[in-house]
């Protein structure tokens, strides 16, 4: 069963990630999905990005850069593509992250991560370009996210931008509800549908 | 009574709705699920620790398809690691009772070839799977789509998923297929158009008289794909090629069933005045044998094209992420793509895996050999296309051009399990994923059609195949 750790607000540095159409074999590679635990795969996380094949680490990588560090997780655009593997999300949050900002995610990805309490912001692409400034020139630079106000903001630089969430995933992140729980209490009306509907050919 | 006209997807998804609450998504009742061992594990021990049965498992089916070696496959997987996931979807499905068709099984192979293939796959149905590439099965005019592991969880406790509801698009491609052009070309001219996160939230229905005119395995190969612009699936409507198709499979209607299935099933197709919310209109005489240059599926041009140049790009980070794929493929802008030295070629996966791929790749490598360097893999996407393929005699012709066919599985797909492409070497692969890696580590891929594999299977370059025909 995922972690349900509660989400309401988060103020952290963070680390810059500017890559366009990151996808998920590259977040963890599919020769370390092998596990059969929702753990320990933040050791994994950009895998091929971040050790050579000695497993020495690769000096240019962001997560190498003791300059960078936080809860926050910056992205280029498109992040999440590919595969559904929810390994890519364990793998952010083992890692330590509980914030991914983009300006646009894979689908499955980012119901990956809601389902996980790692929380993706969607920003706008000119938002997205001020937190990479704000970062790239100031590393200790803070930002927070706030879920329940629907804001993440530069507070240094008195930058701030509303972000979308389904209500209803909110509501789950903020108190610690699954989706499970949610289908479980509609039991009654689940196996009404079952008895009336029509046309049924699948079984 | 009047009707507002709806789409394909509408019409499924509506019928599967059981409760929309305000401000929810949707609960949208799953008619099949199909589970392997990747992506399974942790929803078993999820159902284990809430004390939860799976909810319908007459409407689960799993098999062992990821991990398992396409050589010795009678002999327990050597890797520990794949052995024991393997072995643990097999305790699973002991525990919670539920039909699986693992390796040694006759109906074993990957998850998205077995569906199809034993009828499980129909029309007007709800299927999901903890992996991406169930678009496939939107060939049939299901919706189908990917999950994570929480959401396989989700749907073996309750046999439901919430879903918000997607947006829809039409791609209509109308007219008649050039020589050589077949529907690997079709989605990757697509894909190469409108890019990897072109279909982001979108429900894809394929249609125009180039798709009707498809068979269902060439259907199901642009289905696969849908997930390579970014939508959550691709949809195509059924009618007497999907019934013919289905008629007489294990898990289909029998007798007097089928036709109350038919008659249903007719009603499905889009209505002529359904709005989508996006359209697209492609020309099928503007589209050619199509490879891959880069990586991501996107980064495809016409056979006979070039490797862009980094001034094709206008925008700072189009440039960056061209730069960083060049640097991984080591090939050089503006260079011709024909005449490409190849290392290995891949044919398989759920992509391109089906006996009639193997059908047009017997064509074009009958009474020839591969080059001494290159190295070629065909292997068969399940059991069935396996036996099926010895049947008629193809595999003595891989043999015979020697090439090496295997037994089913993913396989060099995605680099999980034993069959990987090594670092830095060429494949022109019938799979679905350019990625770095994706392959192996340093495996340079390019993505492309069966009958494009096949000349290059034979030539060692990159090749027109319509020369060859």
């Amino acid at each position: 069963m995922r972690n349900k750790q509660i989400f309401r607000k988060l103020q952290s540095t963070a680390v810059p990630l500017p890559m366009e159409n990151v996808d998920t074999d590259q977040i963890i590679p599919a020769r370390f999905l092998k596990g059969v635990t929702n753990e320990g795969y933040g050791e994994f996380l950009f895998r091929d990005w971040r050790f050579n094949d000695d497993g020495s680490e690769k000096e240019n990588f962001v997560l190498n850069d003791k300059t960078y560090k936080g809860k926050i997780l910056i992205t280029g655009p498109s992040f999440g593509i590919g595969s559904s593997r929810e390994h890519a999300a364990w793998a952010i949050a083992d890692y330590g992250f509980r914030v991914v900002v983009s300006s646009q995610f894979g689908d499955i990805f980012k119901n990956n991560c809601l389902n996980n309490f790692l929380l993706p912001v969607e920003v706008s692409s000119e938002f997205l370009n001020e937190l990479f400034t704000a970062v790239d020139s100031d590393p200790e630079v803070l930002i927070d996210v706030d879920l329940e106000n629907l804001t993440i903001s530069i507070p240094s630089k008195n930058l701030s931008e509303k972000f979308e969430i389904n209500p209803y995933k909110r509501m789950c992140l903020m108190n610690g509800y699954d989706d499970i729980d949610y289908i479980l209490s509609k039991q009654k009306e689940v196996e009404e549908f079952e008895k009336t509907r029509k046309n049924d050919f699948s079984i | 009574m009047t009707q507002k006209p709806r789409t394909l997807f509408e019409k499924v998804w509506d019928s599967h709705v059981v409760i929309q609450e305000e401000g929810h998504p949707a609960i949208l009742y799953i008619d099949a699920h199909l589970i392997h061992e990747v992506t399974t594990p942790q929803a078993f021990t999820g159902l284990k620790e809430r004390s939860l049965p799976v909810f319908r498992k007459e409407r689960t089916w799993a098999t062992t398809d990821h991990n398992t070696p396409t050589k010795d496959q009678d002999k327990p997987i050597k890797e520990p690691l794949s052995r024991t996931q393997v072995e643990t979807l097999l305790r699973n499905c002991k525990d919670f009772d539920i039909r699986i068709y693992p390796l040694g099984h006759q109906y074993q192979g990957i998850v998205h070839m077995i569906g199809p293939e034993l009828g499980i796959t129909k029309p007007g149905m709800t299927i999901v799977c903890g992996d991406s590439h169930t678009s496939t099965h939107g060939a049939f005019g299901a919706i189908a789509f990917g999950i994570g592991t929480s959401e396989v969880e989700e749907v073996l406790g309750t046999q439901n998923i919430l879903q918000y509801k997607s947006k829809t698009m039409n791609i209509k491609i109308n007219g008649t297929l050039g020589k050589g052009v077949v529907s690997k070309d079709i989605i990757l001219y697509i894909i190469s158009k409108i890019g990897t996160n072109g279909g982001i939230g979108y429900f894809v229905e394929y249609s125009g008289t180039a798709i009707e005119n498809l068979s269902m395995e060439a259907r199901m190969t642009i289905c696969n794909m849908s997930i390579e612009m970014g939508a959550r699936g691709g949809m195509i409507a059924p009618d007497e090629t999907t019934y013919k198709y289905i008629k007489g499979r294990n898990f289909a209607p029998k007798g007097k069933k089928f036709d109350e299935a038919v008659k249903y099933w007719k009603t499905l197709p889009s209505d002529k005045d359904a709005k989508f919310d996006k359209e697209l209109e492609i020309k099928a005489e503007d589209i050619e044998p199509m490879i891959t240059y880069g990586t991501n599926p996107g980064m495809g041009v016409k056979i006979t094209g070039s490797v862009p140049t980094i001034e094709d790009f206008s925008i700072e980070q189009d440039r960056n992420m061209f730069a960083k794929a060049m640097a991984y493929m080591d090939l050089k802008p503006g260079q011709k793509m024909i005449g490409q030295k190849v290392d290995n070629v891949f044919i398989g996966s759920c992509t391109n895996a089906r006996i009639e791929d193997f059908r047009m790749v017997a064509k074009i490598v009958k009474g020839k050999k591969k080059p001494d360097w290159l190295s070629v893999m065909i292997v068969p996407g399940s059991t069935q296309v396996a036996l099926q393929a010895k049947e008629e005699g193809l595999d003595k012709i891989f043999k015979e051009a020697g090439m090496d066919f295997r037994g089913a599985g993913c396989s060099a797909c995605l680099g999980m399990n034993e069959d990987k492409i090594p670092a830095k070497n060429y494949c022109v692969s019938t799979s679905n994923r350019n990625f770095e890696g994706r392959q192996g580590p340093g495996a340079r891929t390019m993505l492309a059609s069966p009958l494009t594999a096949a000349a290059v299977a034979v030539t060692g370059y990159v090749t027109d195949v319509r020369e060859m025909l």
